[in-house]
């Protein structure tokens, strides 16, 4: 669904909810994205029709950042060790940039990502860019289920064993 | 006098070439390839991405062919590469509350919320040497549970800590020290510390929390939780106004809890140590959290005796490549150096002799 299209009421205050909500699809929909397979994510970009011609902010670049855990799982950051990260960004004609951050060496990867988000933030092109979305989450989705089936499998049912002869 | 000595080039690429040659070992036998390392030998590459400090499953089994399955070699050959790349900067902490659990298991608690879950483990193996893998014949399917249950489960120590019989986490939302861009000074913060036993060596560290068992530090620690999955990483980007997700990682967090006696300032509690190791490395987590808690010594007022409550002897000692780069050292040529040494040792045995002859006249007199 797309969330954006709903009115928050009037004013200053409607519109920063807009945006929040803007900013938190957008983020659910790279959430989904930066997972995806560079093939699947190739397929769902040529499925759309009448693409802009994007203009390069970032050429695909490989770089590290550092992951950070907490103390104790919640306490305190600490750093725990890089990991390799791809970006690019490119920019619609109408202005919107896309912004493109994969785990891993991969620019290709990247680049299709950064692609796909500058369309999500044009409206005409977002519906389009929400079906490849949903169908890659489908994907992920079914992929983990069955792996949480395969670990519930493994769970631990315990029974009691009743000695002596009190019962 | 220095003197530079050169020579050895030629001897040095056909070293090379053979290296490669050995390596590949029989061409009758197909070459091995990165993804059946990646797929196959999974948990050298994660040990080797843990240790490598650098989180990337290709480039570890890439470096864990090219180094024969040597994983130290390995873990050099990947801390190398790391500092060809510029880093884009740090991202927020794991939230290691909402990993897809894969398995975790509380030796405190039998009945936890969301269970005791085995997951993929070695535990409880015969250790007896399967035969059937010498042939190709493929495992049967995992088995499947009716009921997936829930994705996330609570972390133990949330669990005690609610009744305030547990420590609580140290709060604090500064930006952490980096043993990688600064230089290690002593005592090191928790921090910093906790950085270094993540990439510190396995074997090393194990050695260390084994001591602390066998009582060199008074420690009986019990494994509140050790648990293996995915956990989201994001990291903020300027004119962005919402952190961008990366994708995910593998990690193992272990949670070791302290029986702590209290002291002026603080009830008797559990004192907690812990781990936290990329990929699934359960042994790495054990050994680091039995380490943290042991290096915490002087913080919570304990005797320092032993070895694991050393900081400085710890921290500086865990790094393989470190260790590995320093002990190999000695295999270059130190021709003149020893040259030095021998010279001194014929003179002082020149004295000595002169020393002793004197004495034999002496005493002949």
């Amino acid at each position: 669904m797309d969330q954006t299209t709903q009115t928050f009421g009037q004013g200053a205050f409607g519109q920063e909810a807009t945006e929040a909500r803007q900013a938190e699809a957008r983020q659910a929909a790279l959430r989904v994205l930066a997972r995806a397979e560079a093939d699947e994510l190739a397929t769902g970009l040529e499925s759309i029709a009448d693409r802009p011609e994007m203009e390069t902010l970032r050429a695909p670049e490989f770089g590290l950042v550092m992951a950070r855990g907490r103390i104790g799982g919640s306490g305190a950051p600490f750093n725990l060790g890089e990991v390799t990260v791809t970006r690019a960004a490119l920019r619609l004609p109408t202005g919107e940039v896309g912004q493109g951050h994969v785990l891993g060496r991969d620019r290709r990867r990247a680049v299709l990502v950064a692609t796909l988000d500058a369309l999500w933030q044009s409206r005409p092109y977002r519906p389009a860019v929400e079906r490849i979305v949903e169908k890659i989450r489908a994907r992920l989705d079914a992929g983990e289920a069955r792996k949480r089936t395969e670990t519930a499998a493994t769970k631990v049912n315990f029974f009691t064993m009743v000695r002596g002869e009190d019962t | 006098m220095y003197v530079a000595v050169k020579g050895g080039e030629a001897a040095i690429a056909n070293a090379h070439r053979l290296l490669a040659e050995r390596r590949r070992g029989d061409p009758a036998v197909p070459a091995l390839t990165v993804d059946q390392i990646l797929q196959q030998l999974s948990l050298a590459v994660d040990r080797v991405m843990g240790e490598g400090s650098l989180y990337d499953r290709r480039l570890a089994a890439l470096a864990i062919k090219q180094a024969r399955g040597d994983l130290v070699e390995a873990i050099f050959l990947v801390r190398a590469y790391r500092t060809t790349l510029p880093r884009f900067g740090a991202s927020l902490p794991v939230d290691t509350g909402k990993m897809a659990v894969e398995r975790r298991i509380s030796a405190t608690f039998k009945d936890l919320p969301g269970g005791q879950v085995l997951g993929p483990t070695f535990d409880y193996t015969h250790r007896l040497l399967d035969p059937d893998l010498e042939g190709e014949a493929e495992p049967e399917p995992a088995a499947t549970a009716e009921d997936p249950g829930e994705g996330a489960m609570a972390r133990v120590t949330d669990l005690l800590g609610e009744a305030g019989l547990i420590e609580p986490d140290p709060e604090s939302d500064g930006e952490p020290g980096d043993l990688t861009r600064e230089p290690l000074s002593f005592p090191a913060p928790r921090e910093v510390r906790l950085q270094a036993l993540a990439r510190g060596d396995e074997g090393f560290l194990l050695a260390l929390g084994y001591s602390t068992q066998r009582g060199f530090a008074r420690s009986h620690p019990f494994a509140a939780e050790i648990r293996m999955g995915e956990v989201e990483v994001e990291i903020e980007v300027p004119g962005m106004d919402f952190s961008v997700p990366l994708g995910r990682l593998k990690v193992t967090e272990c949670q070791m809890v302290n029986q702590f006696r209290g002291s002026a300032a603080a009830p008797p509690q559990f004192t907690r140590g812990y781990g936290l190791v990329f990929g699934h490395a359960e042994r790495k987590a054990m050994a680091m959290a039995l380490c943290d808690r042991a290096l915490r010594a002087r913080e919570l007022g304990e005797d320092e005796t032993a070895p694991a409550q050393d900081g400085e002897f710890v921290i500086s000692h865990c790094d393989n490549v470190q260790a590995t780069g320093f002990v190999e050292h000695l295999k270059l040529p130190h021709y003149v150096d020893f040259q030095a040494e021998l010279e001194l040792i014929r003179r002082l045995r020149a004295e000595f002799e002169d020393r002793e002859g004197g004495q034999e006249r002496e005493a002949a007199e």
